[in-house]
């Protein structure tokens, strides 16, 4: 298991430089923040001494040399727009986007297996059909639609659900339903996929034959198998939730990183918007590892790298 | 697997495409609403381009399902008049010349990178699949984002920006496939016979591998389509005067308490779409499989119970 984590963690070890060093030059791209920060009126000069006191006229090689210096002593640099510390305003931002993240997953994976398994029991059930059309339209549903038509109905006509803000457990509603449905739709399919082919394996012929009931059949036995498909297309959903969450955080007004990176973009504000692509960055890695390692957990020919 | 071939099997094979299709009613459905959206985009422009931008204002935010103000205000009009259903129709070709052109080109490129990296496998096809890796555990909205603010969000960059982000997605199904299939003994006949190996991937490989890979781009054209309209949708996407209908949304935002159908219909047009692509999609891929082609051949209803 250690050799296991050892060896992946070294190989996301390259990509992880390679997307902070794809963003370093990229934010470089998006144009002169002097622009931005000094007035119109800026003489050549005090554009020079703006360029130097944040390092921008240094060689990019130089300043990204100085930059992963920094960030190996955890100093991510002073944000432009507000001369705080990078690393505070990401760190103001994480948990609110983590917070909604985790709670549209566990929803999402819940909802889903229950859905998944209850159409895979009988399939071509008047349930199946149902589960099976409104994942397809759950799964092709445009979130920011989803979220305006919300807004719509529960906030607008209704009045039952403010329109943003985090206060109270009915803002967390809306937010958490539209980052929820399109991984909902797509894991319900993946999980009845694997659940219709795991039911009619011979194995819970057995189980039944010994008299298990229907309940340890599908959840014991036929959903320990159907598992591991469908963590990693969670796994995937996760990441893709990031997308998700910069739609949802402009829309309700959501303090998360997803609106502190439109934000930094926007602002120019560079030494934010590495920090938070960095943070995401290694959530994501580090993501990707512990769903290895629950796949290694199910399976132990993977662990033992019989099919790796 | 048995080489016996069932009535069932031999009966399908016979069937033409055209045959299958109309025995499926939902995949009837989504082709009929999918070349509705075609014809929208290829002549709309042309027949109703003017009534698109032509402002009325004794017509202004008129609600839709009424036919007082004539048919063009069907589904209602905006805050300047202009008629809903000409812009829904005009905005179809913008939304559909920028998805099927990065559809085009993801899966052009991904797939003779993908069958090149799964044919030679050993360092090319490791360092392919890393690539893949970083492109992948990038949030693909993140990456746009910052794309287009670099440079300047025009149509041609959100093509290739979303080509480049759906690349890894056909590189690793052509690889799969590829790689799987160089083994094959009549590969090694053509590698015999000293077929040069871009001729055994033209000849031998990709017939082979082509079928999935267009499932694959029907379900990615989708994932394209929604992502152009979040992108126009946050604003860094098409832009003003152009129209597309995740821009629509947005505009339709900003009066939605007292004209809420300007938001509504874009939105649904886009869920219609996707969803119409998605259930093609999987009609495809039983189509195109020689082993589960007899099955559209069967009613819905038995189409799982019956084994070959």
């Amino acid at each position: 298991m250690l050799t296991f984590l050892r060896r992946r963690i070294t190989s996301s070890a390259i990509p992880l430089v390679v997307v902070i060093l794809g963003v370093f030059c990229l934010a470089r791209l998006t144009g002169d923040p002097a622009n931005l920060y000094l007035p119109l009126s800026a003489t050549p000069e005090m554009r020079a001494e703006f360029a130097a006191r944040h390092g921008f006229d240094q060689p990019l090689l130089v300043q990204f040399g100085d930059y992963l210096a920094q960030v190996v002593r955890l100093d991510f640099g002073e944000s432009l727009r507000t001369a705080e510390p990078a690393a505070t305003a990401v760190l103001r931002a994480f948990p609110a986007t983590l917070q909604l993240a985790g709670a549209t997953m566990i929803l999402a994976i819940l909802g889903a297996v229950v859905v998944g398994s209850w159409a895979a029991y009988r399939p071509n059930s008047v349930a199946d059909r149902v589960a099976s059309f409104t994942s397809t339209t759950a799964a092709s549903m445009p979130d920011f639609w989803f979220a305006i038509m919300g807004v719509l109905v529960f906030a607008v006509a209704l009045g039952w659900l403010p329109t943003s803000g985090t206060v109270g457990a009915a803002a967390w509603v809306l937010p958490v339903l539209t980052l929820l449905i399109r991984p909902f739709g797509v894991l319900v399919q993946v999980v009845r996929g694997a659940m219709v082919s795991a039911l009619s394996a011979p194995y819970i012929k057995v189980a039944r034959s010994k008299g298990a009931g229907e309940v340890r059949v599908v959840f014991g036995h036929a959903l320990r198998n159907a598992a591991p498909p469908a963590l990693t297309v969670a796994g995937d959903l996760t990441v893709g939730l990031v997308n998700g969450a910069v739609v949802v955080e402009t829309i309700f007004g959501w303090p998360g990183i997803g609106k502190l990176m439109i934000t930094s973009i926007l602002q120019r504000d560079f030494a934010v918007l590495q920090a938070a692509v960095l943070v995401t960055a290694v959530t994501i890695f580090a993501l990707n590892i512990v769903i290895d390692a629950c796949y290694a957990l199910l399976d132990s020919r993977v662990r033992q790298g019989v099919t790796a | 697997m048995t080489l016996v071939e069932t009535p069932a099997a031999i009966a399908a094979r016979r069937t033409s495409w055209w045959r299958l299709l109309l025995r499926d009613k939902f995949a009837c459905v989504a082709v009929v609403i999918l070349l509705l959206v075609a014809v929208s985009a290829v002549v709309g422009p042309v027949l109703l381009g003017d009534l698109a931008v032509k402002q009325n204002l004794r017509a202004v935010n008129r609600p839709p399902f009424s036919l007082d103000d004539g048919w063009a205000f069907a589904l209602g009009s905006d805050s300047l008049g202009r008629s809903v259903l000409a812009r829904l129709v005009v905005a179809s070709r913008t939304t559909l010349s920028v998805a099927i052109p990065a559809v085009l080109i993801s899966l052009v490129v991904g797939s003779i990178w993908g069958m090149w990296a799964g044919y030679h496998r050993g360092r090319r096809e490791s360092v392919s699949m890393r690539i893949a890796d970083v492109i992948l555990s990038f949030p693909s909205l993140l990456l746009a984002v910052v794309v287009l603010y670099v440079f300047s969000p025009s149509a041609l960059n959100i093509i290739l920006v979303l080509a480049i982000a759906r690349i890894p997605i056909y590189l690793r199904a052509a690889r799969a496939e590829s790689a799987e299939l160089q083994s094959r003994l009549f590969v090694d006949a053509a590698r015999t016979f000293g077929a040069k190996s871009w001729a055994i991937i033209a000849r031998h490989v990709a017939p082979t591998v082509l079928p999935t890979l267009f499932t694959v781009a029907t379900l990615d054209f989708c994932f394209v389509m929604l992502t152009e309209s979040s992108l126009s949708f946050l604003g860094i996407g098409i832009q003003p005067p152009d129209m597309s209908w995740g821009l629509m949304v947005a505009q339709g935002r900003q009066v939605l308490q007292s004209a809420w159908w300007i938001a509504v219909f874009p939105g649904l047009a886009i869920v219609v779409t996707t969803v119409s692509a998605t259930v093609l999609a999987s009609w495809a891929r039983l189509a195109m499989d020689p082993g589960q082609r007899w099955r559209l051949t069967l009613p819905r209803s038995r189409r799982k119970e019956v084994k070959p």
